[in-house]
């Protein structure tokens, strides 16, 4: 296998840059196999526990009511949160890229705070606040509206965890792109919506679906957060992972394999459509080098 | 006033968008946050001590810092070898491969968790022929330590790549051409270059990994004393409605994650300041 | 239309870009900003443009043919502003870019889809870009850009076209040509036009007029050959074309370059004192003798013919390096050779006396 491997630096292939072929051949096993051991092989148990008892048993995990209403519940909680860290990263990424105002620094770094906040503790503060001893737990109850072990909480959990998405993909993209084109536009007489719309959100639209492809398949997996404030009713308060872990729990493991290969396969567009979006977003990136040749 | 906080733009909207972007960041992360930290203050201090420093936790500790710390380590490690890997060489399938590097980020962790208990349970795939060498992978340390390399892997080759990339070749010719051998040209020319990076991409993977919780809950087996870690100890004490000893644990928690931050960004800052001087 | 700037002061926290600023452009004309980076050209231009607020002061005023327009906004002030990097929309093709400002107008004002659609290529005709309507912007050659810019700023009918170092970023023998082109374009529509350069060469050659900017203020503003030939401070002599710069006494009421009286009108009447005297290369003349007129010795150190003029460089007995341009036919007849010793005297000089220019 080693053999079918060539040096590149930089495109060229640069005798300075060359390892010895065994050197090669030992750092290219232990990076391959590492990663084929702690990454690929999980992914392939995944596929291979589900069909293990074929695709009969594996398509009637899917036709569990308990399955089909954790499936709704992961799709209302991430049809709310994507949407409502959209329009928050587009507002945040046009205040902080295209002015200068005091305070700036300070405002992407608590943009990023949720990223440092572990999932049980994302999951723990919405109970604190909203639980039967939270802060708001005594009004909530004389108004019976109940937030924890419920719907809402769910939601709360999730938009939490998927705060910062969307906005730190367009943050630094459109600071790289600066303000010229939207002083372009509106010199040539649009309006603050025409210049927004017209000019630049079609300069960061693949930067903006890489942010919400990541949020959807972060809202959707989600398991800490989203465990801490479910309450694992099945039938209720149950989102896909939960469900897997429940069905696990009760050594149900085909069933359990079956709704976590569904997951899994999300995961895999998620990567794909990452890896095919990375080029446009960098084609996207400034070049202030004029061409060379003049036609 | 507005031009002591803002400079003049003729650009519109930024009352609307930065009011907009305060508001729901304080709804969202800053009034939680805040209020984790206040509940704390209806605890005296020594029963705070009490409760973060009680054996079981103080174990939950070990265990989790433990494991995180030496999953940083695997990873730094493999990290770079795949990081070199994916730079260096060209070879079949390295899309697929750079591809995959993410998986853990965008794989769900219960997912991960259930298939990695599957593969090292003492009869899973792996498990089955660690069992006769008497490595008990799954239920064990090991097992959380499993988990926890798997979900910090992308930290280490996300920030190491790019700084392998930006390497300029011209630097290391320059060594050859003086007469160092490759080795030594890694250790003197290319090992310090990339130095900012691996602390980075070490930092990164720790404190990911002192906060993972669903893909170590199901390989651990959730031994008190044992195999218990700390995400998992603040759950436990939350369903005994303990709320103020699950809050105690998690206010540990995040300032050992934020000082972690604190401390990368020290590195980052560090390490430019250093490169401007030219030290 | 006419633009009249009055008493401009613009700071960007501590730091003050423009220094009680006052400009008047008559209709029609085009005028460059000369300056080095940080005079200040740039932020004039955007102030012009309404890209910069103008710091408060009582007698500021911006007026577009007498008209006020500090408080209309930009989109209409019809001003075409050409961005020092173009700013196309980099997602917009030629005719999308050029487009754009018929294309936003309100219903009632948009010109229709056929209108439009002549309009456009009306334009790259202009700026002689007609085949490319379809190209995106990271498709062409950056003078294609340049143009590009152009045609999108003309297409809303700028009463004022604004363009902040056009050339700037093309290399040398491309700028040449679009220089001569602007110009052209320039007699052809007759736009009253500013255009910021730091290229002198660039100024003097297309401009009516060149306002010379230095360090937040206008430091001369006349033509071509006003600020060429007549400069009226030292950083102007200095900032346009090659210059020697040396010590100067005064004595007498006259000026001396060591024992060399220069010639330069009228008196220096405040006594004794320091001065600098400048002296363009091409007008320090070279002799192998001394001929009765006092002059400067000097050794050749360097000939240099390759050129329109032979560029001879020499040291003085102080040991200061002095720049002579001479005709190749001058260095053929004076058959100069490195070590040679000559000796100079200046036709012409300027000479600066600290507050009191001659």
């Amino acid at each position: 296998m080693a053999t079918a491997i060539s040096t590149s630096a930089s495109g060229h292939s640069r005798a300075a840059l060359r390892e010895p072929l065994w050197v090669k051949a030992i750092v290219f096993t232990l990076g391959i196999g590492f990663l084929s051991l702690f990454l690929v092989l999980p992914l392939v148990a995944v596929f291979t526990e589900a069909l293990r008892e074929g695709l009969h048993a594996y398509f009637a995990s899917f036709r569990d009511p308990a399955a089909l209403s954790a499936i709704r519940l992961t799709l209302v909680a991430t049809a709310i949160s994507v949407p409502l860290n959209l329009v928050f990263g587009l507002a945040a990424s046009w205040a902080i890229a295209k002015f200068e105002f005091r305070g700036k620094s300070v405002l992407i770094t608590l943009i990023d705070l949720p990223f440092a906040v572990s999932p049980v503790i994302s999951g723990l503060i919405f109970v604190l606040m909203f639980g039967l001893q939270g802060w708001l737990g005594p009004w909530l109850r004389a108004h019976d509206i109940q937030v924890i072990f419920a719907v809402p909480g769910i939601v709360l959990a999730t938009v939490f965890v998927t705060f910062p998405f969307v906005a730190r993909e367009l943050i630094p993209l459109m600071q790289e792109q600066g303000n010229d084109e939207e002083q372009a536009a509106l010199l040539l007489g649009a309006s603050g919506w025409q210049t927004f719309w017209r000019v630049t959100l079609p300069n960061v639209k693949w930067a903006l679906l890489y942010g919400v492809i990541l949020s959807v398949a972060r809202a959707m997996g989600e398991f800490g957060a989203v465990s801490v404030v479910s309450g694992h009713v099945r039938g209720k308060t149950n989102t896909v992972p939960l469900h897997v872990e429940i069905l696990y729990n009760e050594y149900n493991f085909v069933a359990a394999f079956a709704v976590a290969s569904l997951l899994a396969l999300l995961a895999l567009a998620t990567l794909a459509l990452k890896t095919a979006l990375e080029w446009k977003i960098q084609a996207a990136r400034p070049s202030l080098e004029p061409t060379a040749v003049e036609g | 006033m507005r031009n002591l906080f803002k400079r003049h733009s003729v650009l519109p909207g930024f009352g609307l968008t930065l009011g907009w972007t305060l508001t729901y960041l304080s709804l969202i992360v800053l009034i939680p946050l805040t209020g984790l930290f206040l509940r704390t203050t209806t605890m005296t201090w020594s029963d705070f001590v009490e409760t973060v420093t009680s054996p079981r936790v103080i174990a939950s500790y070990r265990l989790t810092f433990g494991a995180s710390f030496l999953a940083a380590v695997i990873n730094s490690v493999f990290g770079l070898l795949l990081a070199w890997t994916l730079v260096r060489y060209q070879f079949p399938g390295k899309r697929f491969v750079d591809a995959i590097v993410d998986l853990p980020f965008a794989l769900p962790t219960a997912v991960s968790g259930i298939a990695l208990t599957t593969l090292y349970a003492p009869n899973g795939w792996l498990g089955k022929w660690l069992e006769p060498l008497g490595i008990h992978a799954a239920f064990s340390p090991l097992g959380v330590l499993i988990a926890l390399t798997f979900i910090g892997l992308p930290f280490v080759v996300r920030t190491v790549q790019p700084a392998l990339e930006e390497l300029e070749a011209e630097a290391e010719e320059a060594a050859a051409s003086l007469g160092a051998n490759r080795l030594q040209t890694f250790y003197y020319v290319v090992l310090p270059a990339l130095l900012p990076a691996m602390i980075t991409g070490f930092a990164l993977s720790f404190a990911r990994a002192l906060g993972e919780y669903g893909s170590v809950v199901f390989i651990s087996g959730n031994k008190p004393m044992v195999t218990e870690i700390t995400s998992l100890l603040i759950i436990t004490k939350l369903e005994q409605y303990d709320y103020a000893g699950a809050t105690a644990l998690a206010v540990v928690m995040l300032v050992a994650s934020f000082f972690i931050l604190l401390a990368i960004n020290a590195v980052q800052w560090w390490f430019s300041r250093a490169a401007l001087q030219g030290v | 239309m006419s633009i009249e700037i009055n008493r401009i002061h613009k700071s960007f926290g501590a730091y003050q870009a423009l220094k009680d600023v006052s400009l008047n452009i008559r209709d029609g004309e085009l005028v460059t900003l000369l300056g080095p980076s940080g005079s200040g050209k740039t932020t004039l231009l955007r102030v012009i443009a309404g890209l910069e607020e103008p710091d408060a002061h009582p007698e500021t005023a911006i007026r577009f043919h007498g008209e006020d327009v500090r408080e209309t906004q930009i989109g209409s002030r019809q001003v075409g502003f050409v961005f020092q990097h173009y700013a196309l929309f980099r997602h917009m093709s030629v005719f999308e870019n050029v487009a754009f400002g018929l294309r936003v107008r309100p219903r009632r004002q948009r010109p229709s889809k056929l209108a439009i659609n002549s309009r456009v290529h009306e334009l790259l005709k202009l700026v002689q870009l007609d085949g490319l309507a379809g190209r995106y912007p990271s498709q062409l050659s950056g003078g294609q850009r340049q143009r590009v810019a152009l045609a999108r700023a003309l297409a809303i009918e700028p009463k004022v076209l604004l363009l902040d170092e056009p050339f700037g970023a093309l290399d040398a023998k491309v700028r040449q040509g679009l220089r001569e082109w602007l110009r052209r374009l320039h007699d052809e529509i007759h736009v009253t036009t500013i255009l910021v350069t730091h290229d002198q060469e660039e100024a003097l050659e297309v401009a009516d007029r060149v306002v010379v900017m230095n360090a937040g203020r206008v430091e001369q503003d006349g033509t071509p050959e006003d600020v060429f030939h007549r400069p009226q401070s030292e950083f102007v002599m200095d900032f346009l074309g090659r210059v020697n710069v040396f010590h100067a006494r005064i004595e007498d009421g006259r000026a001396w370059w060591d024992n060399v009286p220069l010639d330069v009108p009228g008196r220096f009447d405040h006594g004794q004192g320091q001065a600098h005297v400048y002296i363009r290369p091409h007008e320090l003349e070279i002799e192998l003798q001394r001929n009765g007129h006092p002059a400067i010795e000097a050794n050749v150190t360097r000939i240099n013919p390759a050129g329109a003029v032979a560029k001879v460089g020499l040291m003085s007995a102080a040991g200061r390096d002095i720049h002579v341009d001479i005709p190749l036919e001058r260095l053929e007849v004076l058959a100069l050779r490195p070590g040679d010793r000559v000796y100079l005297s200046p036709r012409k000089a300027r000479v600066f006396v600290p507050e009191y220019v001659i």
